[in-house]
């Protein structure tokens, strides 16, 4: 995993802290506090994870460990829009994947990737349950339906 | 009069939230906002056809709605009593309107006991379920005492929804009899299988009967305390699954003393981070406690050290969801439903190729034909069935032979499937089944958590084999490699994951072992699925040269002169399909 080297400023220093304490410093609460990070800063680089385990007593490896084995956690940003194509089985026989090469494409990334200019990150989501709308393309909150690889372009478009 | 808008996910995607708003503003301009109420209930389940819009009392079911046709729901239908024709559900044979859902071949088959309330209430306002019943059960376990409780969920024989299908019984007489300090309730809402949305649809639609039922759960085990282990990818079931928690306490059905029995019990969430295997519960209960979720050995079961070491019931949302109905009406009416061995109903969510894509539920014994061709409607663009998996990455793929084989969890087991959470994916002839198998083991490859070397390396070794042979490049050894393996993985697993992943595979091979042939031999995919076996051609005699593909290719693979035959360059072409869909002519075709 390629590591965002960043410095911290004393007010997400403190922030950090402060999510800490609404879960009394408590270690088995870290996944509630990585949640409220993550919604916080984006995304958990290293320097993060460390503060959250000075502050729970706990070693950085622990919180590295369950940072990356839940794929809901991330450690890099994401783009100023993420895309997620859902590759949920409805999805996938109703052609997601085409969906999901049409994405590819046209902004030139690979899925997890950010394009240059930070303003799309492409992902892959496992089942919004909005089955009936099959296939499915997720941009920010944004749910989009029954997309075909020829509407990707008209999507992109809205976020010019 | 009402008007029911579904507010499901699905629903709430195509604009149904508009809808809320310009009906309101359709009546208020028209000064009926006192007479008509508007209210957002929860998923009506026939997601094929929405956002649907429900008027009460004459049961009229609006498809399909946009926020511009509120106005003309309004003038026509409200206020001069007519229906609005364009918008109803057109019958598929007789091409006949069907305004009453109860008519129309979707819901006829279907009995509703778990999804009771979806689509009837608003989930956000507690006393609509009070009105539907609600909290009139814990009002009655207080009175028969748990014992006797645990006796009706017994003889009631229901099992467990979540997929491994234990009964529900006996897990609360278990839990009841380990004394402990503490002991923890879980509500499994982990809904991991990609496809099925029944745990998520009922949180949203009826989070009421999930909390009375945790507290009958906490009340016969003797548990004052419930967690709600929930994905944080379902914001609207959490949002209202919350709002319901806090008006539960207000009302006094959770907190001290409720309804003044002396009895203590409240409820917390704890959210998921996407991991599949939290749905396998030690998995579920290590994820709860901040570590990483992997499983480990039972026993001990969760009934003896289960959350923080404490004796731990977990069942899932979809069981919790039947328990309210069956203390109100007694183990014998639920255990008239259903089959031998499988009582009462079960929620499907049925996608894939089927007209009628929607989140069903029937009584155990329907057979999958009934399933799929009178509640489905039957294929998509009038394409031939080739198989339906149940029970997601876990189950298997059954074909025409199976189509009557009534479901419960024992027949799907030996057809070499699983009841799962009741994921029901249908594929047409455009599947291809090697493609299927390889797309389930990339699932499980990317979710084992590591623990145990057999799931961890051997689902790997499967997926590559799949892969060499979707690429052209198997052998028939491959063939007897993937059977052989996918025995050991099963035999060897820790947990459940790794004892049902190769389920996919082996059911392909059993059912499909042609088109693993034709892979391998021929070196060719029957059903024009992988890639790297095929080549786009375009036939010289056909191509009238109008350019059409050309302009369309989005690597410029297409080559040619305007009015003459067009060649594809091979070596560039990336098989994205674009100039089939194209051409005119038919000239263009996939070899």
């Amino acid at each position: 995993m390629s590591h965002v080297k960043v410095e911290l400023k004393k007010e997400d220093v403190a922030k950090i802290k402060e999510i800490c304490k609404t879960f009394h410093n408590n270690p088995g609460e870290l996944i509630n506090v990585l949640h409220k990070a993550q919604s916080f800063f984006g995304y958990l680089p290293a320097e993060v994870q460390e503060i959250v385990a000075v502050e729970l007593n706990i070693p950085v490896a622990k919180v590295y460990g369950v940072v990356t084995f839940y794929s809901f956690f991330t450690m890099l940003p994401k783009g100023q829009h993420p895309i997620s194509i859902c590759t949920g089985t409805a999805c996938y026989v109703r052609g997601a994947e085409k969906v999901l090469d049409e994405f590819k494409r046209i902004l030139n990334v690979s899925v997890g990737e950010t394009t240059p200019d930070g303003k799309f990150s492409l992902g892959c989501l496992r089942c919004v349950g909005a089955c009936g709308l099959a296939p499915v393309v997720m941009v920010g909150e944004k749910v989009y339906g029954r997309v075909s690889p020829d509407g990707v372009k008209d999507i992109l478009k809205e976020y010019e | 009069m009402h008007m029911l808008v579904c507010g499901g996910t699905g629903c709430r995607a195509s604009a149904s939230d508009a809808i809320v708003e310009t009906l309101n503003s359709e009546l208020a301009a028209k000064g009926m906002e006192n007479e008509v109420q508007v209210i957002m209930t929860g998923c009506f389940g026939f997601c094929e056809k929405g956002p649907i819009v429900k008027i009460l009392p004459d049961n009229t079911f609006y498809t399909q709605v946009t926020p511009a046709d509120s106005a003309e729901i309004v003038a026509e239908h409200i206020v001069k009593g007519r229906k609005v024709n364009r918008l109803l559900y057109t019958d598929p044979e007789n091409k006949e309107h069907i305004s009453d859902s109860k008519h129309m071949g979707f819901y006829k088959k279907q009995l509703r006991i778990a999804l009771r309330n979806c689509g009837v209430i608003n989930p956000e306002n507690v006393e609509e379920y009070i009105a539907r019943d609600g909290y009139q059960a814990i009002g009655k376990v207080f009175e028969m005492g748990a014992q006797a409780t645990i006796e009706q969920m017994k003889k009631s024989g229901l099992r467990g929804r979540g997929g491994g299908g234990f009964p529900t019984g006996l897990k609360w007489e278990i839990a009841s009899k380990n004394h402990a300090d503490q002991k923890y309730v879980v509500c499994n809402a982990d809904e991991g299988d990609p496809g099925a949305f029944m745990d998520r649809s009922i949180l949203e639609g009826d989070p009421h009967s999930v909390i009375e039922a945790m507290t009958i759960n906490g009340f016969c085990i003797g548990a004052t305390k419930g967690l709600v282990y929930i994905r944080a990818e379902y914001p609207l079931a959490i949002k209202r699954l919350q709002i319901a928690i806090d008006q539960a306490r207000e009302y006094g059905l959770l907190g001290k003393d409720i309804l003044g029995s002396g009895f203590d019990f409240d409820i917390e969430l704890r959210y998921g981070a996407g991991a599949f295997v939290c749905g396998e519960e030690t998995a579920l209960i290590h994820s709860m406690e901040g570590e990483r979720g992997e499983p480990t050995v039972k026993p001990p079961f969760p009934a003896e050290s289960g959350y923080l070491g404490k004796p731990t019931n977990v069942n899932n949302v979809e069981t919790f969801a039947n328990i309210p109905v069956i203390i109100l009406k007694g183990a014998e009416w639920f255990s008239a439903i259903g089959s031998e061995k499988s009582k009462g109903t079960k929620v499907f969510a049925l996608a894939g190729k089927i007209n009628n894509v929607g989140l069903i539920e029937v009584p155990m014994g329907t057979t999958l034909r009934e399933v799929i061709y009178e509640i489905g409607g039957g294929i998509k663009n009038g394409k031939k069935f080739k198989a339906v998996q149940t029970g997601g990455p876990s189950g298997g793929c059954l074909t025409e032979k199976h189509l009557d084989t009534p479901i419960d969890y024992d027949n799907l087991l030996a057809v070499g499937s699983m009841m799962g959470s009741g994921g029901m994916i249908v594929m047409d002839e455009d599947d291809c089944m090697v493609s299927v198998a390889k797309f389930y083991l990339e699932f499980t490859v990317e979710e084992s958590c590591g623990k145990c070397s057999p799931c961890r390396i051997g689902n790997k070794r499967l997926h590559e084999l799949l892969e060499r042979i979707t690429k052209g490049e198997g052998t028939m050894e491959d063939l007897d490699r993937l059977r052989n393996l996918s025995h050991v993985i099963k035999d060897s697993s820790l947990c459940g994951l790794g004892q049902t992943s190769p389920n996919p595979v082996l059911s392909t091979l059993d059912n499909f072992y042609d088109e693993y042939v034709a892979h391998v031999t021929e070196r060719k995919c029957p059903a024009g699925q992988c890639k790297s076996l095929m080549q786009y051609v375009i036939d010289q005699e056909a191509c009238v040269g109008c350019t059409a593909c050309a302009r369309n290719c989005p690597v410029n693979a297409i080559a040619g002169d305007r009015k003459k035959p067009h060649v594809i360059d091979t070596s560039i072409c990336i098989k994205c399909g674009a100039c089939i869909e194209k051409c005119k002519f038919n000239a263009i075709s996939i070899q």
